[in-house]
């Protein structure tokens, strides 16, 4: 079932990458597929079981206008910022927990604060993520830091967990 | 190739102006910023929307063909890895002592590390709860 999906998923790129629609083609391609399905057999992916799910599908494509959203947010942040004659920034490291508990959502977390505003994961030690923030504010950096995960926290939870 | 009297070929082009434009801001940013750390966050935001908007100016131009597709493959990939790399990037620099640039207030990375270097058994000192 794993392996299916995994050769399935294979067989998309490479349609897609090769745009050739011929038999000669397509075959090559399911066999490719095969290979990489059975290459990565072992390989563990628990979290594929949302593509099986409408209603954890749905709020995966809620997800994407919302990050987009933020990285909108964050470019006009920092451009600013490099534009400003001054380089307005008090950079540092915090330190947030995150209350996700499946990996995959740790993972889209830490990925998706490096992608808003002027904020940057640098590593990611069981629950407890370290952000670099091109902005650290004076008062609470951590909490700061935690404030601005929640919604993303809200989201990805409705999809992983 | 670009008619400049089709609306659709002129929404491409704003995409791609738009695109370099925040791809040149990243490159300010890359020059400007002072270390490591601040240049990554230049270049996972400017540089990511930039390419996206390089991208989806190439699919509004081309529709949904094999060069449409392809750039949203590519849209896809570039979300995927461009935070990832930062991230191993941002990780191994710190790793191997690169230091904040000066005038950072705040790294609790490094004191989280020395903690848990210095607990007897090597264990993380608070927190480090893994699923």
């Amino acid at each position: 079932m794993k392996v299916l999906a995994t050769a399935l998923l294979a067989l998309a790129v490479w349609t897609i990458v090769t745009w050739a629609f011929d038999a000669a083609s397509l075959g090559l391609g399911v066999v490719v597929a095969a290979a990489v399905a059975w290459a990565f057999r072992r390989l563990e992916m628990e979290e594929a079981r949302i593509l099986l799910s409408p209603r954890r599908l749905f709020w995966a494509l809620v997800y994407v206008p919302v990050l987009f959203f933020h990285i909108v947010r964050a470019n006009l942040d920092v451009a600013y910022r490099v534009i400003h004659p001054k380089l307005p920034i008090r950079p540092g490291i915090t330190r947030a927990r995150t209350s996700l508990r499946t990996v995959a959502g740790r993972v889209l977390l830490a990925n998706s604060i490096t992608l808003t505003p002027g904020t940057m994961a640098v590593d990611l030690v069981g629950d407890l993520l370290y952000v670099h923030r091109i902005y650290v504010p004076e008062h609470d950096p951590d909490g700061a830091t935690e404030r601005e995960l929640a919604p993303f926290e809200a989201l990805i939870r409705r999809i992983f967990e | 190739m670009i008619d400049l009297g089709s609306p659709r070929d002129l929404a491409a082009l704003a995409l791609l102006a738009l695109g370099v434009t925040f791809d040149l801001l990243g490159c300010l940013g890359l020059v400007r910023l002072p270390d490591v750390y601040n240049r990554l966050q230049a270049g996972t935001k400017c540089v990511t929307l930039g390419t996206f908007l390089l991208l989806l100016g190439v699919v509004v131009r081309f529709g949904f063909d094999a060069m449409g597709w392809k750039a949203l493959l590519c849209i896809w990939f570039v979300a995927m890895t461009s935070p990832t790399a930062a991230h191993a990037i941002a990780r191994g620099a710190h790793r191997s002592g690169v230091p904040l640039a000066p005038g950072s207030v705040l790294d609790r990375y490094r004191e989280d590390g020395e903690a848990r270097a210095a607990s007897p058994i090597g264990a993380p000192a608070r927190g480090g709860e893994t699923p």
